[in-house]
């Protein structure tokens, strides 16, 4: 088995060699700018460019028209959020989002309500879910856009997107997902779900970095955006800058691949999640699973190793490439706010590792990782003073902790 | 993040982890930190009656930085005295372990368990003082 393995196709995903062999002539031969018109390079590109944008709308069952090329998902999530506020500004203040969004949706949300615009920041439950008894009261004749995610990149869970859909029509809210996290991983429609925006990113999904899509839906209602960028007018005039032909046919042919494999892939790889949190949890009995357990994305497993802190377990398996849950690396030492919203206590949201599974994951590397896992977890939880503590039965919550 | 070899080394074979007994007379024990910051030291010394350290031990929740913190902490506690302990600082261990400047509370971490675990000594001491004061004066 070669190490270090990787587990962390949440993060990002090596490009399938499918959709490398796709891509390689547009660098060299087919090269053209796609809004050249007077030449064959040109209209090849076009082509090229069309073409994927039929694939990309086949996945989440738009018309082609309806796709428009970004960068990714952050500068979709920020066309999608900023574009609605700042068009439909005659028409109310006010949006919604949760506070398990990624920082691509929170901060474009901090930054409108920096502008005088009003943000309702849903909490969640304990697994990552919004009430959404709680969201049909906070939307009102001001409100122009509700932003929850198809599904949590550090939790899995995923959002009744159907229901939240019928409520944002219901009050004629334009409704924008986040669906970064999406792709291959589970269904995606925007007409049965009722989704006005949604943001997608290629490398999410074995396509390649650099490159992402934003759905503006075109009838019931038509959505207009203002443009974040000015300049050559193109798609539509909603985002203007040449478009990255290469990595756009790569976009296509992976979404492509996403759509058609997606029923045999999500088996296969939620069989090995849950292998690997069997094995985990037979090694590591008080080991917590987050998020929700009845509806969460098939390659994630959230664990949390109470009394053991995440950043130092981490620093034990270094031949797996894992995502910790504990932001300890940056200077803010503030656990993951996604874990902290779930209402974890602190030994809880300090020790959660991300296990994100893919294509190229195998049923060895899961067991090789688990093995490893619980082998660091169990030393380090030997050195814990908290464990010493429960073991003696004292209440943690209860000792008086001097924070620094 | 890129660790020092003696961060790793520590965190790789830490140095006298385990437990004394907290409620003995000649044990000293620190607890400092908290689980909300995502580290917590318990560092225990035990101690001669002529104030030299005779064992040191640790337990540590934290990244490797506030392990390797703390292991090097019981190193130089051993044969030392309390009033030489006493003076160790946090940027000596920053020093040894080449902290980056994001770590350097690991450190004081370290300095305020080894403060905490001499105080509670002096006060066992300054109890059994007493104590015995008072048992000789009703005789």
């Amino acid at each position: 088995m070669k190490t270090p393995i990787y587990l962390d196709y949440s993060a990002t995903t090596p490009c399938d060699p499918r959709v490398v062999e796709r891509m390689l002539p547009f660098f060299t031969e087919t090269f053209g700018n796609s809004a050249s018109r007077s030449h064959s390079f040109g209209w090849t590109a076009e082509a090229a460019v069309e073409n994927a944008r039929e694939q990309v709308a086949e996945l989440i069952h738009a018309h082609p028209k309806e796709v428009l090329w970004t960068s990714g998902s952050t500068e979709a999530n920020n066309l999608a959020i900023k574009g609605v506020a700042e068009m439909y500004r005659q028409k109310g203040n006010h949006l919604i989002t949760a506070i398990t969004e990624h920082k691509a949706v929170l901060d474009p949300m901090k930054h409108l309500e920096s502008q005088g615009f009003e943000v309702t920041w849903l909490p969640v439950d304990g697994k990552g879910r919004v009430d959404l008894g709680q969201l049909a009261a906070a939307l009102t004749e001001r409100t122009l856009l509700v932003s929850l995610m198809a599904a949590n990149n550090e939790i899995g869970t995923v959002h009744p997107l159907r229901e939240i859909g019928k409520l944002c029509k219901q009050k004629g809210v334009l409704f924008h997902t986040d669906a970064t996290q999406a792709p291959g991983r589970m269904e995606l429609d925007v007409e049965a779900q009722g989704i006005d925006l949604m943001s997608l990113s290629a490398h999410k999904f074995y396509g390649p970095k650099g490159v992402g899509a934003l759905y503006v839906r075109r009838k019931n209602p038509r959505v207009r955006l203002a443009a974040q960028m000015d300049g050559g007018g193109h798609e539509r005039g909603m985002r203007s800058g040449t478009l990255n032909v290469t990595g756009i046919v790569g976009m296509g042919a992976a979404a492509a691949l996403a759509r058609t494999e997606m029923a045999g892939e999500t088996a296969r790889l939620r069989a090995l999640r849950d292998r690997l949190e069997a094995r985990l949890l037979r090694g590591f009995p008080e080991a917590v699973i987050n998020g929700d357990i009845a509806s969460r994305l098939p390659h994630l497993a959230n664990v949390s190793f109470p009394y053991v802190e995440g950043e130092s377990l981490i620093m034990g398996i270094k031949d797996l490439a894992v995502s910790s849950g504990s932001a300890c690396t940056s200077a803010s030492l503030e656990p993951s706010y996604v874990l902290k919203g779930l209402g974890l206590g602190d030994e809880l949201a300090h020790s959660s590792i991300r296990f994100s599974l893919g294509r190229f994951t195998t049923e060895a590397e899961v067991d090789f990782a688990a093995d490893r896992v619980i082998t660091e977890a169990m030393r380090l939880r030997d050195m814990s003073p908290l464990w010493e503590m429960v073991q003696e039965g004292i209440d943690l919550s209860k000792v008086k902790w001097t924070a620094h | 993040m890129a660790y020092s070899d003696k961060v790793l080394d520590h965190y790789q074979n830490p140095r006298n982890v385990g437990a004394m007994d907290k409620n003995a007379s000649d044990v000293g024990t620190g607890v400092v930190g908290a689980p909300e910051c995502g580290d917590v030291m318990k560092l225990q010394i035990k101690v001669a009656a002529d104030g030299r350290i005779l064992d040191a031990k640790f337990k540590t929740y934290g990244c490797g930085s506030a392990i390797a913190s703390s292991s090097l902490a019981t190193e130089w506690l051993k044969g030392t005295t309390v009033d030489d302990a006493a003076k160790i600082k946090n940027t000596q261990i920053v020093e040894e372990l080449a902290l980056p400047p994001v770590k350097i509370h690991c450190s004081v971490l370290a300095e305020d368990a080894i403060k905490a675990a001499i105080e509670d000594w002096r006060q066992k001491q300054a109890a059994a003082k007493q104590n015995a004061d008072g048992i000789s004066g009703t005789i």
